[in-house]
């Protein structure tokens, strides 16, 4: 299958202060897969994310995005190009009821049909009911899907995810891999997660990540049985 | 699109019953109302950055002064007309909002506050400075006679009164629909969670200027009515103590709603009549209610209403 290319980066690095946090990477993703990005604790997952979406400003490299160069776009304009970002620490708008909170990410895009488009990104994470809830009022689990939900309804071509599972329960962790495998072929998605579960079974393609650099890319078969990928694990508190 | 309706709805009762208050009201509250109203809008300017977008200025003054001064020079040194005078004035501010938004916006929380402070105050001196055109301190007097608008003479009460109001009116509508709008929406996001406004692919910095410069017309559109009404421009109302005047409106009235600017104004403004009444140390009773309205309505009065009573208050 000779898919095209949605997503590149060459030699992409973020140094903070003495820190190298990502270093030199170089990273391809064709459209409509969909990509776990794993690694400990620390490994530049975020940083590496937070480059592409344009949050955090690169040091040096380049970024590709649907068959042009984006490194010198800013966040909001790189988002408006397709991509949709979901934060490791939810990021909603607190004081703002549930239908609003997706409302806000629909009408960026464009303002028409926005109430049937927020009740259908509604649905697909189960929460048509608490449109009307205010968002802080709502269980860490639910503010994650809402997150999700504010992601889908622009209906990206690449949505980046860091950590969603985090906090959620066994069922909805379930109902997340099922909506993520939902969303392939149409959206690509390059998802970061620790819970390798939600990996074997959602993911059709893993980039490990360790120390800010590429230790691995493969199938899941390929990861699991890879000596540098358990070492590197085995080596921290996180499996 | 009801809420759109709604808004407008609740607004026209407003205005309604404000222009029926002129019938029912004594002269001297009248006389007070007129001037409430015009200070409510520069209110409703200041709440539209304060309120809604979450940017705390300390500099507004020099908008209203803009409008005012925008008004008085092109009235007193140009002989231009009342309408060609508000003209000026309105453009005026918007071309000091658009210069100082650009800049301003390059900071952000205190340092933005100590930046439009800083403007302001220039604004301020640079009106001394100018003094031979501005009359400086003592300002000067925009003649009774220039006081016409298409026909009618502001200088009476009563036309001064519906003048107001209708100043009033246009701007609470031109709130309303700012507020029901996508754009208005977008500067709650801002104000609630920039960086996620952002990653939604909002042009934060875009938004925020823009809100800056529609908060300082709406502001200059005060300052310019307030010269045309009462006639009289004065250095006065460019120092500090006229852009902390909003911010206590705003915050007494209920930030990021429409109403509680007015409603703000009016409270301070007889909460001050009504203590200096009472005894000399009238500020000092004025700053014992404040503070006890900090204290049990935090959200003003506008913002407890509609946290109790009426959850669809705009
Ligand atoms: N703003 C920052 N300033 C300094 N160091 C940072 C900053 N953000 C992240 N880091 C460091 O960069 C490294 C990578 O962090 P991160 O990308 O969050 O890792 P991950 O998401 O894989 O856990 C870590 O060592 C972290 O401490
Ligand atoms: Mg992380």
């Amino acid at each position: 299958m000779a898919a095209v290319t949605l997503l590149s980066t060459k030699g992409l690095t973020k140094q903070y202060a003495g820190l190298t946090a990502v270093s030199n990477v170089d990273f391809e993703l064709p459209a409509g897969q969909i990509r776990a990005l794993i690694g400990p604790n620390g490994a530049g997952k975020s940083t590496f994310v937070g480059m592409l979406s344009g949050r955090i400003e690169s040091t040096s490299g380049t970024v590709r995005f649907d068959n042009r160069d984006i490194t010198t776009l800013p966040a909001h304009r790189r988002i408006a190009a397709g991509m949709a970002y979901t934060f490791q620490i939810t990021s909603i708008f607190s004081a703002l009821s549930v239908h609003e909170n997706v409302a806000l990410a629909a009408r960026r895009a464009s303002s028409r049909a926005v109430n049937r488009r927020v009740t259908d990104a509604l649905d697909r994470v189960n929460m048509t009911d608490r449109q009307k809830h205010i968002a802080s009022d709502l269980s860490y689990g639910h503010q994650r899907l809402l997150e999700i939900a504010m992601g889908l309804v622009q209906q990206p071509k690449l949505f980046i995810l860091d950590e969603p599972t985090q906090g959620l329960s066994t069922s909805e962790i379930e109902s997340f891999i099922q909506l993520i495998k939902s969303l392939a072929g149409d959206t690509t998605i390059l998802l970061i997660e620790h819970n390798m579960d939600v990996v074997m079974a959602a993911a059709d393609y893993i980039t490990v990540l360790n120390f800010g650099e590429v230790l691995a890319e493969g199938t899941v078969e390929e990861i699991r049985n890879n000596q540098e990928v358990q070492r590197a694990y085995l080596g921290t508190s996180h499996a | 699109m009801i809420e759109q309706i709604r808004t407008s709805l609740f607004h026209l009762l407003l205005i309604a019953a404000l222009a029926g208050l002129y019938f029912i009201l004594p002269e001297y509250h009248s006389g007070v109302l007129a001037r409430v109203m015009v200070l409510a809008v520069y209110a409703m300017g200041y709440n539209l950055l304060f309120g809604y977008t979450g940017l705390l200025s300390l500099g507004h003054a020099l908008f209203f002064a803009a409008g005012m001064y925008g008004l008085g020079m092109a009235m007193q040194h140009l002989d231009l007309s009342s309408s060609l005078g508000i003209l000026a004035g309105l453009i005026t501010a918007l071309i000091v909002s658009a210069v100082i938004g650009f800049l301003a916006l390059r900071t952000s929380g205190v340092a933005f506050m100590i930046v439009t402070l800083m403007f302001a105050q220039a604004g301020y001196l640079t009106i001394l400075w100018a003094g031979e055109y501005t009359r400086g301190d003592e300002g000067f007097v925009i003649q009774q006679s220039q006081r016409v608008l298409s026909g009618i003479d502001l200088s009476d009460a009563g036309n001064r009164y519906f003048a107001a109001l209708v100043l009033f009116a246009i701007c609470l509508f031109i709130i309303g629909w700012i507020v029901c709008s996508g754009f208005g929406k977008t500067l709650v996001a801002i104000r609630e969670n920039e960086e996620r406004a952002r990653m939604l692919g909002y042009n934060v910095q875009r938004h925020k200027w823009l809100a800056v410069i529609a908060s300082g017309v709406i502001s200059g559109a005060a300052g310019a009515a307030y010269a045309l009404l009462f006639g009289y421009v004065g250095a006065t109302f460019a120092t500090v103590q006229y852009s902390i005047f909003p911010l206590l409106y705003v915050l007494l009235g209920g930030a990021g709603t429409t109403i509680g600017p007015l409603i703000g104004t009016v409270f301070m403004f007889y909460l001050i009549d009504f203590s200096s009444e009472l005894t000399n140390a009238y500020l000092l009773v004025a700053g014992v209610a404040l503070i006890l309205l900090t204290l049990f309505a935090p959200q003003g009065l506008a913002g407890e209403l509609r946290k109790r009573v009426m959850p669809w208050l705009p």
